[in-house]
């Protein structure tokens, strides 16, 4: 028993973090019908921003977001500006091969710098754990899920109680409307990539003390996030933050009950499951 | 107040509107008639902004407004409340309207504009936290009409607010357009229900397949023999 809550509570803390790729990846997709391809190297350029900080001037991990953060947020606000905002009324194969384009670009411009070795960012807390109940929790990890939960509350609050959080809702619900509204809705577009991929760069902030940093693990979020973002349904904030916790939990299930090698392919079931009997996702709807 | 001059437009290879010259002066009522396909929601995608013309002019108080984006023009004052109503559907009747008020001019006046629209319309104000998507198509529109009011405009495009509602909700929502008049914003009404829009309006202009073929005040279009004959059917 104490296998099972010790597996279900470490899902649920990835899980967290997994919550943060796929609510940016939905926020993008929501405002611009937009597929984001670059959006786990967006979050691979975070993590060498965080091993950067920290091994250059020697800023821990879970301080550092908040410098993480802002560049982020630039980053992608400049990528919307310069490249998606172009794209928007293009054909879905252009904006798809654009997004993958940028997507190895980072991706290739990282291996050029660092090499495609693998990069370690150790603390000195990086593998001690708490006790819990019994149940003993990875310390990086509980920082992590408390950082996560902090981000998304205040995101929360920012789309339902701010008007720039409403504006941009509005822009993801009715494009045309909201223009009619005198909503600038380019604004809103770069506002919103800027915050998806300033979550995507967080996220990836948050897991480089537990992961190994390479120019290629992009690919593997990547693909993370759109199971999460298609498990909520495409759009929705609430959908991604339930749609990453799960299958949080269902990897760490995964790798305990089975086998840690068979982890992927009990996501990937999960998901097509979900697609043949909720195709429109777990909540059944796909607007912010 | 609004004068269209020459305006031309055409969706790629389809020309759809064809030198139409438009005017409306401040505190009118003016209807713009025409079948289905005559290209009135056009004309009013063209003055918002939504859509670029291939030429012509488009000036509001005197300033051309064809080099501005869709939200200056609302900034100016023009506000639209497009065909088919278009209301945030994932958001409250109160988050809807908040978002009439968008702009920094009528921040200001929020609270006091929600009053007005819910004395305007009492029905969406039992509705408040009803999701937009939810409600029927004539609370629907009284919501499109009062989310444009929020936003203080001070010429209002009404695209076809008659559409799809029952016949005495029809009478209404004209008597209402009245009274938003007499409130003193001016009006630009766009509308296949040609009686009861000539009706209402100070002056009126008939369109078809794109071109301006008629123009006058609104009761001698009433009395017109073409205008009865092609759209009253008498
Ligand atoms: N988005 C569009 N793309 C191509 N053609 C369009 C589009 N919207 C309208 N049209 C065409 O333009 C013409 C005028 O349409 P519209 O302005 O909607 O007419 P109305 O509002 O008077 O019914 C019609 O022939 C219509 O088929
Ligand atoms: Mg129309």
């Amino acid at each position: 028993m104490i296998v099972f809550f010790q597996s279900l509570l470490s899902g649920v803390l990835i899980g967290g973090v997994y919550a943060l790729i796929g609510i940016g990846l939905t926020i993008i997709f929501g405002v611009m019908r937009i597929i984001n391809f670059a959006h786990g190297d967006i979050m691979m350029i975070g993590m060498y921003l965080t091993y950067n900080l920290f091994a250059m001037a020697g800023i821990d991990p879970f301080l550092s977001i908040a410098i993480t953060i802002p560049i982020m947020f630039v980053f992608g606000a400049l990528l919307q500006k310069l490249f998606i905002n172009r794209v928007l009324n293009a054909l879905p194969q252009n904006q798809i091969l654009l997004t993958i384009g940028l997507g190895l670009i980072m991706s290739n411009t990282m291996m050029l710098i660092y090499t495609s070795d693998y990069k370690i960012l150790s603390t000195s807390y990086s593998s001690s754990s708490v006790k819990l109940f019994g149940i003993s929790i990875s310390e990086p990890l509980a920082i992590s899920f408390v950082i996560t939960a902090a981000i998304t509350a205040l995101l929360y609050w920012f789309f339902l109680k701010t008007d720039t959080g409403q504006a941009i809702r509005a822009t993801a619900q009715d494009r045309e409307a909201a223009q009619l509204m005198g909503i600038n809705v380019k604004r809103m577009s770069i506002i919103a990539f800027g915050l998806g991929a300033a979550l995507a760069g967080t996220a990836g902030a948050l897991i480089s003390p537990t992961y190994y940093i390479f120019p290629q693990i992009g690919s593997i979020f990547t693909l993370k996030a759109f199971v999460i973002t298609v498990l909520g349904g495409m759009g929705s904030i609430l959908g991604a933050t339930l749609g990453g916790v799960i299958i949080g939990v269902a990897e760490s299930m995964g790798a305990v009950y089975i086998s840690s090698g068979w982890k992927d392919v009990v996501v990937f079931v999960l998901f097509l499951l979900v697609l043949l009997f909720k195709p429109a996702g777990l909540l059944g709807k796909s607007r912010m | 107040m609004l004068k269209i001059d020459k305006l031309n437009f055409s969706y790629d290879d389809l020309k759809v509107l064809w030198d139409i010259d438009l005017e409306v002066h401040e505190g009118e009522i003016v209807s713009v008639v025409g079948s289905n396909g005559a290209g009135k929601s056009t004309t009013l995608k063209n003055i918002s902004r939504l859509v670029r013309p291939d030429s012509g002019s488009i000036l509001f108080q005197g300033e051309e407004i064809t080099k501005l984006e869709s939200h200056q023009v609302v900034e100016r004052g023009i506000v639209q409340v497009p065909e088919g109503r278009k209301i945030f559907p994932e958001m409250t009747v109160r988050e809807n309207l908040r978002m009439g008020s968008f702009i920094k001019s009528a921040k200001a006046t929020r609270e006091s504009n929600m009053e007005r629209v819910f004395t305007l319309f009492p029905r969406l104000k039992e509705r408040e936290k009803q999701l937009g998507g939810t409600m029927s198509g004539g609370e629907q529109q009284m919501l499109a009409i009062g989310r444009g009011l929020m936003t203080n405009p001070k010429l209002l495009l009404l695209d076809e607010p008659s559409l799809g509602l029952s016949p005495l909700l029809v009478g209404n929502i004209f008597e209402i357009i009245k009274e938003i008049n007499r409130q003193g914003v001016t009006i630009l009404l766009v509308e296949q229900n040609v009686y009861q829009s000539l009706r209402i309006a100070h002056r009126g202009y008939v369109l078809e397949t794109g071109r301006v073929v008629l123009s006058g005040k609104g009761e001698d279009l009433l009395n017109d023999p073409h205008v009865r004959k092609a759209f009253l059917g008498m």
